[in-house]
């Protein structure tokens, strides 16, 4: 029996996470997994933080993964990887974060700093660490919604799924106008590994 | 077979296609809405969003009356608003099935409570299921429909969000026509007079005892054999889920039907098993009906009432399990939501904030004019209460507070329940100001219509009720019809308004900025002319921040959407549209 993988995916609302989970969700099924996730709808738009839990493989009970049981923790802010850490599993797990700063209201008022050395602390939090500047990347690309496939192109490298499934599954999520896109931006998320 | 991926509210909705209902009605609501968004796909169903629950409840039993299957879905404060209609609607139950999807929210992840509407089932004397995946969504929807017809009661359908918003995969069937049976007058039914009421109670009673019967029967409950008697569990709805990932080898007794509980199927899995732990989100449900058995069982005293469960929970709870987790050291700051860039509230809440007043809110998207920077509302109870708790507070003060009372409502929001507040305010010679802030939508929950919309759930044109009509028309003299973005307007209004002593209405219009995409381009904080007195900022636009260093405003500009606000309000005309 194939052992249940669990990503589990961090940012703020607006990112675009439901669709990027929905994604990866579409690429388990497409290879014929069990599959469940679980995500928070209703305050996601305004700005808050959102979070999505994807867990695959042969039968999936839970569809919320237990702290510390996370194979790869995706965050794309960094604050919001600091929020989550305690999901990712300490020993196994890969964190995969965006340096990206988007400043909590705290922030935007000037009442607090926003807190400094999360990206130093962020490279050496586990043995398994990837720091890509996949919203740079994506801006640099053409379309700074693009982080989330970018950042896709590099959990390929941890899942065995074939690059085709990972095309088809853009296909059937995204709008037809946006599929070519994301597709390139897939393959240069790729190669950042 | 064909297969889906869906979540729970949207197997719901299919349940409801492949039963064959033919008329919906709900009120929007998290963790629900989903389940009329996507019924309403659907061409062969009648569907609605109604003005409010109650409404929608007695819309749904009126087609079930007229002899169709119907279905009502809600949040489960929403059951609140329909409980009247539900307890009569056990006593009538159904001639067409009727079903009532209550979507709960364990964790209050959007919502004002935690309340458990298992309860109701057991309070109104109607069968609850407690579907644990989306296919148990779809499937028990369908079932419920045959319950409903079968026992002649309305059937609840309880789910939570980790239900309605978990996606699993659901195996897809063909809708199955049901006949329409056609109405027939039956007094001795559907009208509940007491010498009526009295014999359905009866009926009632006897129709709970045979659903108890259909309890021990039906394959919804069933028993997962464990290896190991030494530790059992009995479990429904998500928790069940979280038990066999928690313990997989373990025994289980899973209730797909909360309500009425198998007796003698419990009794027979307790005695097989050294202890039984009943694990449910919540309050001890079934705990209590368990006990009340006799039986000796363990809940509450290890399992916890408040939050949502996870399988790590339950793991701790029971066997004091604990692994390592990765900590950091850092103290980061939390990340609520705010209102948009060019939301129309703003300037509403912007204003309020600089005036002497005691703000009673209400729920939407502007209750988030609570938080900081605006930090402009005091109350916050259930919708509609904006209104009456402004009138409660006015009537216990009787002006010897020198501070205004200002009602702060939205547009969705009045219609389901303010009208009628605002009526008791202009009949019992109140002297609230009320604020309408009208953004033609229902934002909160994801952009649905409304009456002052001018579109039916499907999108066709549908009438428009003008709130200020209606306004004037409950007899309220001082009305200010205004531009959410023209923040001199909305502050002379406001003034106005406030010192009068007798009720007004200030309606506030935008649309919302999200729903329209509203961007008129991005505005800049010209350096040199801004003088650092951070009067933009407290207009909590999430596009601008400060920087503490330069001691200077700046503007997002992936963010700024050029509503024009925090130029009006900056008091050195430093900003400005930057293709200007
Ligand atoms: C009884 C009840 N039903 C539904 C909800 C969910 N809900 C909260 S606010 C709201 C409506 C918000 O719309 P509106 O008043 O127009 O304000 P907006 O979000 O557009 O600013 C709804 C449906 C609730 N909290 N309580
Ligand atoms: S969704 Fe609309 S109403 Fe809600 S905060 Fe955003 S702009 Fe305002
Ligand atoms: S114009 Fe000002 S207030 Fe409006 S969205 Fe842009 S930054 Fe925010």
């Amino acid at each position: 029996m194939q052992k249940t993988t669990n990503i589990f995916i961090a940012g703020v609302g607006g990112q675009g996470i439901l669709k990027f989970s929905d994604i990866l969700s579409e690429v388990a099924l497409l290879e014929g997994l069990d599959i469940k996730k679980s995500e928070v709808h209703g305050m996601s738009q305004r700005g808050g933080s959102v979070t999505s839990h994807v867990r695959f493989g042969d039968v999936v009970y839970s569809p919320l993964i237990e702290k510390g049981k996370a194979d790869i923790l995706v965050a794309l802010e960094q604050i919001e990887a600091v929020r989550h850490i305690s999901y990712l599993n300490p020993q196994k797990g890969v964190l995969i974060y965006d340096p990206l700063k988007i400043p909590p209201p705290d922030v935007n008022t000037g009442l607090r700093k926003y807190p400094e050395n999360i990206d130093e602390i962020l490279k050496n939090a586990s043995n398994n660490v990837i720091r890509v500047e996949a919203f740079k990347k994506a801006t640099e690309l053409g379309n700074y919604r693009a982080q989330n496939t970018i950042i896709l192109g590099i959990i390929s490298h941890f899942l065995t799924f074939d690059d085709k499934t990972y095309e088809k599954a853009i296909e059937k999520v995204l709008p037809k106008k946006t599929i070519d896109f994301n597709i390139k931006a897939f393959y240069s998320g790729k190669e950042l590994k | 077979m064909n297969k889906a991926f869906l979540s729970g509210d949207e197997a719901i909705a299919r349940g409801a296609y492949e039963a064959g209902v033919k008329v919906a009605a709900a009120y929007p609501g998290t963790p629900s809405t989903e389940i009329l968004e996507t019924v309403s796909q659907y061409e062969e169903i009648y569907s609605e969003w109604s003005v409010n629950e109650k409404v929608a409840l007695e819309v749904a039993l009126g087609a079930s009356m007229a002899g169709v299957r119907a279905l009502y879905a809600s949040k489960h404060v929403g059951v609140n608003v329909a409980a009247d209609p539900l307890f009569s609607a056990a006593y009538i139950g159904s001639r067409g099935g009727l079903v009532i999807v209550t979507a709960d929210d364990p964790g209050l992840h959007s919502s004002q409570n935690e309340q458990d509407n298992r309860n109701y089932g057991k309070s109104a004397r109607i069968p609850v299921l407690s579907p644990s995946d989306s296919q148990e969504a779809k499937d028990f929807t369908i079932l419920a429909f045959d319950i409903s017809e079968m026992f002649d009661v309305p059937v609840i359908i309880r789910i939570t969000t980790r239900i309605a918003h978990s996606k699993t995969v659901v195996s897809l069937g063909d809708r199955k026509e049901v006949e329409d049976k056609g109405y027939i007058k039956d007094v001795s039914k559907n009208l509940i007079l007491p010498q009526f009421a009295k014999k359905r109670h009866y009926s009632l009673e006897e129709r709970i005892n045979k659903l108890a019967q259909f309890a021990e029967t039906t394959p919804i409950n069933t028993e997962i054999e464990g290896k190991d008697k030494t530790i059992g569990f009995i479990s429904d709805g998500v928790a069940f889920q979280y038990v066999r990932e928690a313990f997989p080898e373990a025994g289980v007794l899973k209730l797909g039907m909360s309500y009425p509980l198998p007796e003698q199927k419990i009794r027979n899995f307790v005695s097989k098993y050294k202890k039984v732990y009943i694990v449910e989100e919540n309050d001890p449900f079934l705990e209590h009906l368990i006990k009340s058995m006799g039986l000796e069982v363990i809940g509450k005293e290890v399992i916890p009432t408040v939050d949502e469960l996870s399988p790590d929970i339950i793991k701790q709870s029971i066997t004091g399990y604990k692994t390592n987790l990765l900590k950091m050291d850092i103290d980061i700051p939390s990340r609520p939501p705010a209102l948009c860039p060019g939301c129309g509230h703003r300037t509403v809440f912007y204003v309020l904030s600089r005036m002497k007043t005691i703000i009673t809110g209400d729920i939407g998207c502007y209750t988030l004019g609570a938080l900081p920077p605006l930090n402009a509302m005091d109350t916050c109870v259930d919708m509609g209460a904006s209104i009456t708790i402004a009138h409660g507070i006015d009537k216990a003060l009787q002006k010897k507070d020198k501070r205004k009372i200002v009602g702060v409502i939205g547009d969705s929001t009045f219609f389901h329940s303010g009208i009628t507040g605002l009526i008791d305010i202009v009949y019992n010679k109140g002297i609230s100001t009320i604020v309408i802030l009208d953004n033609s939508i229902t934002a909160m929950t994801g952009h649905q219509t409304h009456p002052g919309v001018g579109e039916d759930i499907k999108g066709a044109p549908a009438p428009i009720i003008d709130i200020k009509a209606l306004v004037h028309a409950a007899g309220v003299k001082h009305v200010w019809d205004v531009d959410a973005y023209d923040y001199k307007k909305v502050k002379d209004a406001l003034k106005q308004a406030t010192s009068i002593d007798e009720p007004s209405v200030v309606i506030a219009r935008r649309p919302c900025a999200l729903y329209i995409k509203l961007n008129n381009g991005a505005y800049v904080v010209e350096k040199d002319k801004c003088i650092g007195c951070k009067i933009c900022v407290d207009i909590g636009c999430p596009a601008i921040s400060f920087d503490t260093d330069t001691k200077k405003a700046y503007i997002n500009e992936f963010l700024c959407v050029g509503c024009d606000l925090c130029a009006q309000v900056c008091p050195v005309e430093a900003i400005h549209a930057k293709n200007n």
